[in-house]
């Protein structure tokens, strides 16, 4: 699958946005602190960001709304009302902590809730597609959740630090989440790694009694629509190095740099290096879900020697 | 389902449907225009037209493309820069007409056959070849010299008509299919029509191609079979038939000169040709009373075999003793040709066997009673159901013409001509060679300010009508009808302009093309044609060949190279007549003919080449063009095809003819023609009644109908020439024995080459070089989806073809280490290209191939510069040289077949040796054409959108 | 409406694909984009027409196969690779994923008669349809920024303008080999659900669940040349024999 930048933006922006406002819905940072209120103000920027960046790729933007209509049967759908639905208790609770300086749990938990919900919603868009066999695993939604817990831990260590708190509680959270994160991540690619196909250009072409299949000549000799946007292919031995550069930049450094800081205490050290924590994951993230894209190959392939 | 959209199911497709023939390929199928606020809404096939049956194919389709593409030529131009620049300046039509009068009168008034006149993919031939004739130059033809001569002629030559335009396979009837290296477009439809039937009867299709795709893909047995050696096969197959016993003794002794007595006569001039009575009436053994009588003395057993003495002791032998002695030849037999052919011995004989099986066992008879010639009556008609078809990739090698006449004889052989079941002949075919004229443009056939005594193009009888001087030497500038090609039957145009850059036999002062390519992928040696064209002599500053006057609808490479060129209408703006006097597309059963006519009308400055004709024979006082006054004869081709007549009674359409438009083939002029043709779809048709359907050639009624339809004035039947005796007149005149005698140079070459019984020699080429030097066959096929060029300027169908790889066999590319995606350099004793290749299983495995004409010049065509056609794209012309490799005789021979002078495009051998990775393949061209305005996006019908 | 009909359709029109037949020809696809870029919907537009990167949006495409027999059903003269052209349009399937995953109710399949189309007024061109689909049967246009399919001609097949006999889907109208043939595969009695039944019509990948309304009727079993090579007698021990026979032929005549 072709991995869009504006797609790789909006689930990676969205998915930490969510899973930062999650961990704030929980309550576990100081809702008065000034790092806490830029955090709120700063998920709901990222989940706006994200679905702003989502729409890029519509061809009719202006009929976005029209999106929120077949939640009944459309992952994408109840995405696009659970996003919008759950600004509501996100608001709230960014104006508690940003105007009141305060925290109200049922709020909070609502938020956190629909939060995770709305991140399994996005996953379910990509897991329920069949013709892509890597994605079409309740493996996905777990690492989507999985991910935006994790990011939303990592990122909420350093607003801990930012406000001068030195509690290991978040950090210790964030690397918990984050090692069980990539190691669900990890349990993806190795299915994605060893499945057999679900479909051959034997069974796309119904030919497979008279011998093996091979594409000839395609239909058309340049790109199409259907090969720019799911004829994307990566090799495979890039694909595991940029994979261990994920789990490395998304994993091991922040688990690295989140426990110097837990154990250095509060101050100038634990800040930076939650920072460069949050940075790294970010990375890490990023080049997870190009691999997501990348390294999932479409059904239709099959028919197009891919 | 409240919320399901309301889907407006009933919207009428148009304003108006106008009925009119395609063009995008040599098919000519039946087309509705359907048309919706003046613009082409929609075009598809013609459900009442007898060619396509409502069907069409993707050409067809794509006319839409074809007419609003931006190649499309604006107005007349002359040329301001050099040529190749592609600098022109727009004039008036006045202006253009002027010139080009000026520039044709001074020829006609000096010497005419400084004229070269030749039509590529012209359907106006009728027309074009008058014009020619009464111009005075002997110099003129089309295309079929480097298309399918050896087809033709063969096919005439042998059964008195060829495949495609001549005759189809019985497509409702035949249980065995069998054909032989089709280029898809001859035929394009009725082929594909004519498959579906077998298929859904469950008859076997057979297809012998090196290159197993298109119709070879859906074959049910498919032999990939070595380039060029089709003829050997087909000789294999004559001689297990033979060895069998399973011929149509019958039928060869009705309709063959399987009797006929050859003189047996060793080193006199008669030697080898048929014995004659004074009257020339050919001779036959009568067995019974063992006396020589004539061909049709009632009651005469005739003899096939044995040898006659004759009263004036010489001896004299049947036709058939020869052709059997030749056949049986063990050197024919299977195992002997499976290695030079790549088919093995199994399969020949298994072939042999299901010719034979269904021609014999699975016979069939059309309960009609029937009249031959001699008057015999029949029950019924015998059919073998047993056909064929062949094309290109039989005829465009060197022993193509053998090789045709190898197919016809084995068709004869099994009673399958004309036959239910078998290959049918289409009107006004069959017509005996006699029923042909001989060339003209000897010294007394022309001369200043004259009309030509006769038509340019025929048939010789024999070396006393080849068109050449005292010394032997051509008469023609692409030496048609010379020794060097004696039945070039339709010219050589891909002789003509190296020929006349090189002053060989003489020079031309005016060459004047239409709709030929030659610039660029219907010339070998392109680059060297290229120079040729651009090479001035360095003397006179002048072009070495001086004047070029071209006509084409569309900004190919060709128009580059033009001095002046006149803007040609597309195939929707014009009036066109495909004519029996032209390229018929009559069926089996039925004579017909169809128009073309302005369905829309030109938005810009162009005239339809044929009235652009007209007009200039009138300007130029040609007659036939205008009255002594000067005054012109037809107000346009519309005119000319309504009121011209070629003999009293015949003209160009044979429909709705009459003062009341009720005659068919004969009748007075009627003014109402055209109109009557639109009303019946642009096409007229008259049903054969069904006891002249099948032996045409010796069918009482139908030769009957012939005579009524104007086809000929007295009945034509013919005679299959299982042995050609105008071939063995060659070989006298090279051994010296006849005259005149054949020039020494030529004399082995003929020897070789012209034997009277089919044979099958070694392609020249391949014979030349090494083939360890050069192991591999290069060929092209036509791709469904394009016509030669004519394609890429299509905005549709550019998309299926916008480059074309080079399909390199597996076993080649294990071997050389090559994988789809790489580069090569494909070397040839010419010259060297270098593509990308892809691999292929499904090939000869001593063949790699390429579509034909996907490669186009960087800035032709309207594309822009780095179009993929111009960057990837390749031809392989670039490889093909129009002379053979010296063979230290001092001469160079034409890369042609040597009887008729079919260019041997399939001849090429090569090697390929791995290259560098590149974006561009090689030779590149730098643009002929200055930058062209670029089109982002299409939305044809965007406006229509609901 | 983006749930499918929740009863069989009572009618299931497709298309029937013979690939016995199918020269690779692309009379379908052209024949497809002249109607459609004029009739439903917006055009099928092409980016740059005459340039390098020439694209535009096609409802059906020909891809060629080349099959190696690999211990598989011999066809032709065995161990021979041949090539298979094989037309691709929108199958129409029963559980179309293309309809269920679209967020606006622009995809739908017709109640009535199972075609699955997209009503170009609600779509926001998102592309998941596309995504979707195993079978690459949606592309988006990109001059529109909509969801383009086949729409089996819908626009032809109910379309009281024309001749009964016209009245089928373009591509089917203008094969030139008779390889496409269309019909209600929900009726056993029609002459599709005849052909599938006797020539063994094939589902494209099964495996993906989607139940596809159109079908591909596989190349026939063929048989080799060689297998008859037995059959000729040999009668004639040179040309002796051969024109002793001939004379006795000549009897007979």
């Amino acid at each position: 699958m072709h991995p869009a930048p504006s797609i790789i933006i909006f689930t990676t922006l969205s998915g930490m946005g969510y899973g930062l406002a999650a961990i704030l819905g929980l309550g576990l940072l100081d809702p008065g602190a000034v790092a806490t209120k830029v955090a709120h103000v700063l998920a709901l920027a990222m989940i706006a960001g994200g679905l702003l960046s989502s729409t890029l790729h519509l061809g009719n933007p202006q009929r976005a709304w029209r999106a929120l209509s077949q939640w009944r049967s459309s992952w994408l759908s109840r995405e696009g009302v659970m996003a919008i639905a759950t600004f509501a208790p996100l608001t709230v609770s960014a104006w508690l902590s940003v105007i009141e300086g305060r925290y109200l749990p049922p709020v909070g938990f609502l938020g956190a809730a629909m939060c995770l919900a709305t991140v399994y919603c996005t996953a379910m868009i990509y897991a329920s597609l069949r013709a892509v066999q890597a994605w079409n695993t309740q493996l996905t939604p777990l690492c989507y959740l999985l991910f935006a817990v994790a990011g939303g831990l990592v990122i909420s260590a350093l607003v801990g630090y930012a406000s001068g708190g030195d509690g290991i509680l978040v950090p210790l959270l964030a690397i918990a989440a984050s090692i069980a994160a990539w190691g669900a991540k990890r349990t993806w690619w190795t299915r994605l790694r060893t499945m057999a196909p679900l479909s051959t250009p034997e069974s796309a072409t119904g030919l497979g009694s008279i011998g093996r299949v091979r594409l000839f000549e395609r239909p058309h000799v340049n790109d199409n629509y259907l090969t720019r946007e799911m004829g994307f292919k990566v090799v495979r031995k890039h694909a595991v190095k940029l994979s261990n550069l994920a789990m490395i930049a998304g994993g091991a450094v922040p688990t690295v740099l989140l426990a110097i800081a837990a154990f250095s205490g509060a101050g100038a050290v634990a800040t930076v290096a939650s920072a460069l924590a949050v940075a790294s994951y970010a990375l890490g993230i990023v080049v997870e879900r190009w691999l997501f894209f990348a390294e999932a190959r479409h059904a239709v392939t099959n028919f197009y020697g891919g | 389902m409240k919320s399901e959209q309301r889907v407006a199911l009933s919207e009428p497709v148009s304003d108006e449907v106008r009925k009119t023939t395609c063009y995008m390929c040599a098919c000519r199928c039946g087309i509705d225009v359907h048309l919706k606020d003046g613009k082409i809404r929609y075009i598809e096939g013609n459900r009442d037209h007898p060619v396509n049956r409502g069907v069409l194919c993707a050409k067809g389709s794509a006319g839409i493309m074809q007419h609003y593409a931006p190649a499309r030529l604006r107005a007349p131009m002359l040329r301001t820069g050099p040529r190749g620049s592609g600098e022109f300046k727009e004039i008036s039509w006045d202006e253009a007409l002027a010139l080009a009068t000026r520039w044709l009168d001074e020829v006609r008034q000096s010497d005419p056959k400084k004229l070269a006149f030749f039509t590529g993919r012209d359907q106006s031939q009728s027309l074009t070849g008058f014009w020619a004739q009464q111009f005075g130059t002997p110099n003129y033809a089309a295309h079929g010299g480097f298309c399918s001569v050896n087809m033709a002629a063969a096919g005439i030559m042998t059964i008195g008509g060829a495949f495609w335009e001549f005759g189809a396979p019985d497509w409702d009837r035949t249980k065995l299919f069998v054909m032989f290296g089709v280029a898809e477009d001859h035929d394009s439809n009725p082929i594909k029509i004519g498959i579906s039937k077998l298929k859904k009867r469950g008859a076997r299709f057979v297809s012998v191609n090196p290159v197993r795709t298109g119709y070879s893909a859906v074959a049910d047995n498919w032999i990939g079979i070595r380039p060029g050696t089709d003829g050997l096969l087909i000789l294999s197959l004559v001689h297990e038939l033979l060895k069998a016993r399973r011929i149509d003794v019958d039928y060869i002794v009705r309709y063959s000169n399987a009797t006929w007595l050859v003189v047996d006569a060793p080193g006199t001039p008669e030697h080898g040709l048929f014995l004659r009575d004074k009257d020339g009436k050919a001779q036959i053994h009568e067995t019974v009373t063992e006396q020589v009588v004539p061909l049709g003395t009632s009651g005469a057993r005739a003899g096939l075999s044995g040898r006659v003495e004759l009263p004036d002791g010489r001896f004299a032998v049947p036709v058939f003793q020869l052709l059997a002695e030749k056949y049986l030849d063990p050197q024919y037999a299977p195992e002997a040709v499976a290695k030079e052919t790549g088919v093995s011995a199994e399969v020949i004989r298994g072939l042999a066997a299901e010719i034979a099986r269904v021609a014999f066992d699975e016979a069939i008879v059309v309960h009609q009673p029937w009249t031959d010639v001699n008057g015999q009556r029949h029950d019924g008609f015998v059919g073998r159901p047993v056909s064929f078809h062949a094309m290109r990739g039989l005829s465009a090698h060197s022993n193509g013409f053998q090789t045709a006449r190898a197919l016809h004889m084995l068709q004869v052989l099994i009673g399958a001509v004309d036959c239910p079941g078998g290959f049918r002949f289409e009107p006004p075919y069959p017509k005996p060679v006699e029923a042909h004229p001989t060339p003209h443009g000897k010294a007394e056939h022309f001369g200043s300010n004259k009309p030509l005594s006769g038509p340019h193009l025929g048939f010789p009888r024999g070396p006393e009508d080849l068109l050449v001087d005292g010394d032997g030497r051509p008469m023609r500038i692409d030496k048609a009808f010379s020794w060097d090609a004696p039945i070039s039957a339709h010219g050589l145009m891909h002789m003509v302009i190296a020929n006349a850059y090189a002053g060989d036999p003489y020079p031309v002062d005016l060459m004047f093309l239409y709709m030929a390519n030659m610039a660029w992928n219907s010339s070998m040696n392109t680059a060297g044609v290229i120079k040729m064209l651009e090479d001035k002599d360095p003397a006179s500053g002048e072009y070495r060949i001086p004047k070029i006057i071209y006509s084409d609808a569309y900004s190919s490479e060709m128009v580059a190279y033009a001095d002046l060129v006149l803007p040609d209408t597309t195939y929707l703006e014009r009036h066109d007549c495909i004519s029996l006097l032209d390229r018929p597309i009559s069926e089996p059963d039925a004579v017909q003919d169809a128009i073309r006519w302005p369905v829309v009308q030109p938005d810009r400055d162009v005239r339809p080449f044929q009235t652009v004709l007209l007009d200039l024979g009138a300007r130029l006082r040609l007659p036939g063009f205008a009255d002594n006054h000067g005054k012109p004869l037809y107000k346009d081709y519309a005119d000319y095809i309504v009121r011209h007549e070629r003999r009293p009674g015949i003209g160009p359409l044979a429909g709705f003819r009459g003062s009341k438009g009720d005659r068919a083939g004969r009748g007075a002029i009627n003014p109402e023609q055209i109109e009557r043709y639109i009303e019946n779809g642009s096409f007229f048709s008259a049903h054969i009644p069904l006891e002249a359907q099948f032996f045409k050639h010796a069918n009482r009624a139908y030769q009957d109908f012939g005579v009524r339809m104007g086809f000929f004035d007295e009945p034509k039947p013919v005679i299959f020439q299982l042995y050609q005796e105008t071939l063995q007149k060659f070989r006298l005149s090279a051994e010296g024995a006849r005259e005149p005698v054949a020039p020494e140079t030529h004399r082995q070459r003929i020897l070789d080459t012209f034997d009277p019984l089919p044979v099958w020699y070694r392609p020249f080429e391949e014979a030349a070089v090494s083939p360890d030097e050069y192991p591999y066959h290069a060929i092209t096929q036509r791709p469904a989806a394009m016509y030669h060029s004519w394609g890429s300027m299509n905005a549709w169908l550019r998309q299926i073809h916008s480059k074309n790889p080079l399909y390199v066999p597996g076993a080649i590319c294990d071997e050389l280490g090559l994988a789809t995606g790489d580069w090569v350099w494909v070397i040839s004793h010419h010259g060297r290209i270098k593509v990308e290749i892809a691999r292929m299983e499904a090939v000869n495995p001593s063949t790699i191939w390429t579509w034909n004409a996907i490669g186009k010049r960087e800035g032709a065509w309207a594309l822009d510069r780095d179009a993929p056609e111009a960057k990837k794209g390749f031809l392989m012309n670039h490889l093909i040289h129009e002379l053979l490799p010296p063979k230290g005789d001092g001469l160079r021979w034409s890369n042609s077949d040597p009887i008729t002078g079919q260019a041997a495009w399939y001849d090429l051998r090569v090697r390929i040796e791995k290259a560098q990775p590149a974006e561009v393949s090689e030779p590149h061209f730098t643009a002929v054409a200055p930058k062209r305005l670029h089109v982002d996006e299409l939305r044809y019908g965007q406006e229509w959108a609901k | 409406m983006t749930t499918l009909p929740s009863l069989p359709t009572p009618k299931r029109l497709g298309l029937v694909i013979d690939l016995d037949v199918c020269v690779g020809c692309h009379a379908c696809v052209i024949s497809c984009k002249e109607w459609n870029t004029g009739g439903y919907g917006a055009a099928l537009s092409d980016q740059n027409p005459y340039g390098a990167d020439v694209s535009g949006a096609f409802l059906n495409r020909i891809h060629s196969f080349e099959v190696v027999p690999e211990g598989g059903q011999v066809i032709g003269e065995a161990g021979e690779a041949r090539i298979v052209h094989f037309p691709k349009s929108c199958l129409h399937c029963e559980d179309a994923p293309c309809v269920t995953v679209c967020p606006t109710g622009a995809s739908y399949k017709r109640a009535e008669d199972g075609i699955v189309l997209v009503d170009e007024d609600k779509c926001i061109g998102c592309g998941l349809c596309a995504w979707s689909c195993a079978y690459g049967a949606r592309e988006m246009d990109l001059a529109a920024g909509v969801m383009k399919k086949c729409t089996l001609c819908i626009d032809r097949i109910y379309n009281e303008t024309l001749q009964e006999i016209d009245r089928v889907p373009s591509c089917v109208r203008t094969c030139p080999a008779n390889a496409r043939h269309y019909g209600d595969l929900g009726d056993p009695s029609s002459e599709v659900s005849r052909m599938v039944a006797e020539r063994g019509g094939f589902d494209l990948m099964p495996e993906q669940g989607t139940r596809p309304t159109n079908k591909y009727l596989p190349p026939r079993a063929r048989k080799p040349l060689a297998a008859s090579s037995a059959v000729l007698a040999e009668n004639t021990d040179g040309a002796r024999g051969f024109f002793a026979w001939l004379d006795g032929m000549l009897d007979r005549i």
